[in-house]
């Protein structure tokens, strides 16, 4: 019986709640974790055309918008059969590093540091950005808010809109870009180079320097073995925009490598009734429950796995980094959960690396901006690697390129499964029978799927602070015993 | 004051956060006493909380669950002030699309014929479940979206998806710095002109329309009025406020301001707007070029459906 449920705040929005079952004895029996709420994007889409869809779908989550747009403009392309032009493609790329150098600070800094920074089990009330930067000072707090500030400038002036991006059209993008502002853009993604290696750094001395925290993230209750997946181009190495799919297994062997209109293929999801969230699983593995192993067909979609999941970095400062971490980790793959936060940062300095790199490729001023189209093909698939997770658009259009059918798999979807699993291990490895459950142990049960930077942390992202959460504790009859609320 | 989500994708949340180094100074003059992104407070503080507790509320997304019901009933109560904050808030937005379909509609697609879906005993989400260890609750899906002053009565608005941090900041000032406001149910945070009147691109004021095309297929100028390049773009029925961001970026207005002051539905403004436009006064002509508007629902109620005068599709099975 093992059975958590967590709904992504991205196409979904309220509050979260775990559900723990103790038996007789009082340890954990089992963990049920909902969030529940639907919008039913995948309905709605129905009847719209099929070009105004990058524009409707970044409504998906705001929080990571730009994700939702590129892999929509993808499989726009698709349904009438275009590539966009080199120009057009560096151009949504260059915008899409600088989507993710946005998130990744936030996420780190916002989401992940209190945890580290101020300590697992710290006081609620500073375990919170501010309490971060009471820690590391003002100065750098600064940084952090001005860092992401100038990523999301960079967004808005390629994307036209500082949240939801109108940057895509079929064939190519809606704007180009000047030498003046791609001057502008060289100098800011230098710095994010800087930013992101000065991430490290505090990484190293905060969190690997540190004995305890080392050990909770190699002995804790927070490893799952379980398959990786993750995009990689033809080099096998992780790239965020554009290339196939790529799982590997908990031995870290190729279990498949696909392209976007063969997911079907490889990807298949299950329904269940106390959740408005799906849970995909590896078709060919096939659904056998909450559970890790070779044979299961759970996996994961996140920075850990799109690391694990390739060969290497396609930047030299982030190979540095990739290597650090699992010579340091001890090899590949790596199943330790909170490990995601190294390999966001890793994932950090590789975006701010191709961001700069873009910047300063000649064919990003250029002028053909849109590969003309004709009639649409009528199908068409869309992926990128959104932050939390592979994501997956896929439309269907009459002959006129209004869509009959969509459907989409969303970053943190993958991992639904996953996450259910990790917070089922991290309740029972620290909730012990005898002893009071404090909210310092509550935090670090939600450390196990904060890791995931699933999207209900899409809301946490920004600002000090923990999602809304309730949990009960029930004793053998399902009475509550307890419960903790944080709403 | 307080900020609060219905069903919202986040970005208002962020249109709040975007006003980046000047957090510190907006903390200064307000205490936020509930923002579950950003504090700690407990749901049980708010409801022990007297009523009027908080000065203002801004309440993002719409009404589509028992949950969000819930939660807009309860800081209506807590409230002086009670904002509808952002397009969803407002008219509906974009998940108000949902309601060209029933709930029903939608979870057949979701849950079973989606094609990566494999779900051979139909299960569905249920609001109650008996898992061997218990019960287990998720909140209502509603048949339809709704905004928020169809569940509560609403004294501002503040309309965008999302919302322009600059607006934000000047109504966030004018309220802490004591200025008298305007009457209730006022929209508040934008403009008392229609988008067009901001807009910087080239038009005439005699718009004539012989052909209407989709955004990939005209060869935009980047300084042409896009209606006159013959693209639906919602600019006239739209109130400005925004800066036109999405035009600055070479793409139409889809109306996320909602309609300008004194009209009460932004998609029968447009299609009196178009009227005007249409180069002919043949019958049979004048049907050929409507024919190439595709979609008018999704396109003139793209953020306000369920605001609209129109509301929702009802389905013939509904009918019955």
């Amino acid at each position: 019986m093992q059975r958590i449920t967590i709904d992504p705040i991205t196409r979904l929005e309220g509050h979260g709640k775990i559900e723990i079952f103790m038996n007789g004895e009082g340890t954990v029996e089992n963990v049920y974790f909902q969030v529940p709420e639907l919008r039913g994007f995948e309905k709605f889409c129905e009847g719209r055309p099929v070009e105004e869809l990058s524009q409707i779908v970044t409504k998906i989550c705001g929080v990571c918008p730009g994700c939702h747009h590129m892999a929509s403009g993808k499989a726009a392309d698709a349904v009438y059969g275009v590539e966009p032009t080199p120009t057009a493609k560096k151009l949504r790329e260059l915008f899409y590093m600088a989507h993710f150098v946005h998130s990744h600070i936030a996420h780190f800094y916002a989401l992940a540091a209190p945890d580290f920074v101020v300590g697992p089990t710290a006081k609620p009330e500073e375990r919170n950005i501010l309490g971060v930067i009471g820690k590391v000072g003002k100065e750098i707090g600064l940084e952090v808010i001005k860092q992401r500030r100038i990523a999301q400038e960079i967004q808005a002036l390629l994307g036209g809109h500082q949240t939801h991006v109108v940057m895509n059209i079929p064939g190519g993008v809606r704007k180009g870009l000047t030498s003046a502002e791609q001057e502008d853009i060289a100098g800011k993604a230098k710095r994010f180079v800087d930013f992101a290696k000065f991430s490290l750094n505090l990484f190293n001395d905060v969190v690997l320097g540190n004995k305890t925290y080392v050990d909770l993230i190699l002995n804790g209750p927070y490893s799952l073995k379980i398959h990786s997946m993750g995009l990689v181009d033809e080099n096998n190495h992780v790239n965020f925009y554009d290339g196939k799919v790529r799982v590997v297994d908990t031995e870290g062997k190729e279990h498949c490598k696909y392209a976007p209109n063969e997911y079907l293929d490889y990807v298949e999801e299950r329904v269940e009734p106390w959740s408005y969230l799906k849970f995909p699983y590896l078709k060919k593995k096939g659904w056998h429950g909450f559970v890790e192993g070779q044979e299961s067909g759970v996996y994961q979609a996140s920075p850990l796995s799109r690391l694990n999941a390739a060969d290497g970095m396609a930047t030299p400062l982030a190979q540095k980094e990739y290597e650090k971490m699992y010579s340091v980790l001890g090899g590949k793959p790596v199943h330790a959960t909170l490990a995601m936060h190294w390999a966001r940062l890793v994932e950090l300095l590789y975006a701010a690396e191709r961001c700069f790199e873009l910047s300063l490729d000649t064919e990003i001023t250029g002028k053909d901006l849109r590969t003309p189209v004709g009639k649409p093909v009528g199908e068409g698939v869309g992926i990128v690697e959104a932050q939390r997770g592979t994501l997956t658009h896929h439309y269907w259009t009459d002959d006129k390129g209004i869509v009959t059918k969509a459907n989409i798999i969303v970053g943190t979807t993958n991992n639904n499964a996953a996450i259910c699993m990790s917070l089922k291990k991290a309740a029972m490895g620290l909730i012990k029978k005898g002893e009071e459950v404090t909210n310092g142990i509550l935090n670090m049960i939600e450390m196990a799927f904060r890791a995931y930077d699933p999207c209900f942390s899409c809301a946490t992202h920004h600002l000090p602070g923990t999602m809304p959460l309730v949990v009960n504790i029930r004793d053998k009859d399902g009475m509550i015993i307890k419960t903790l609320r944080r709403d | 004051m307080a900020v609060y989500w219905g069903a919202a994708c986040g970005g208002c949340c962020v249109s709040v956060l975007d006003v980046h180094e000047s957090l510190f100074a907006v903390t200064e003059k307000a205490d936020l006493v509930f923002w579950p992104i950003a504090l700690d407070t407990k749901y049980s503080d708010v409801e022990a909380m007297p009523n009027g507790f908080i000065d203002v509320t801004l309440f993002n997304g719409a009404i589509r669950n028992s949950e969000n019901e819930h939660m807009a009933k309860l800081l209506r109560e807590k409230t002086k002030i009670l904002v509808a904050y952002g397009s969803c808030a407002h008219l509906g937005g974009i998940p108000g699309l949902a309601n060209l379909h029933n709930r029903a509609e939608i979870f057949d697609r979701v849950y079973q014929s989606s094609e990566s879906t494999y779900n051979p005993g139909k299960t569905r989400p249920m609001t109650e479940f008996q898992a061997p260890e218990g019960n287990l609750h998720i909140p209502v899906f509603y048949n339809d979206v709704r905004p928020l002053n169809q569940i509560v009565c609403v004294d501002y608005y503040l309309p965008g998806c999302p919302p322009q941090t600059e607006r934000l900041v000047e109504v966030f000032m004018a309220i802490a710095t004591g200025a008298t406001l305007p009457s209730k149910k006022s929209v508040v945070g934008a403009r008392e002109k229609a988008q067009c009147d901001e807009c910087e691109r080239k038009k005439s004021d005699n718009k004539k329309i012989k052909e209407f095309r989709r955004p990939f297929e005209i060869n935009d100028d980047g300084i042409t009025c896009l209606l006159e390049q013959g693209t639906i773009c919602m600019g006239p029925a739209t109130r400005s406020g925004c800066g036109y961001r999405c035009i600055k970026g070479n793409a139409p207005c889809r109306g996320c301001y909602g309609p300008p002051p004194d009209v009460p539905d932004p998609g029968a403004k447009m299609m009196s707007a178009i009227g005007t436009m249409i180069d002919s006064n043949d019958e049979t002509e004048i049907e050929k070029i409507i024919e190439n508007i595709v979609d008018p629902a999704g396109t003139f109620y793209r953020f306000s459906l369920p605001g609209s005068i129109i509301r929702r599709k009802i389905p013939c099975s509904e009918l019955r």
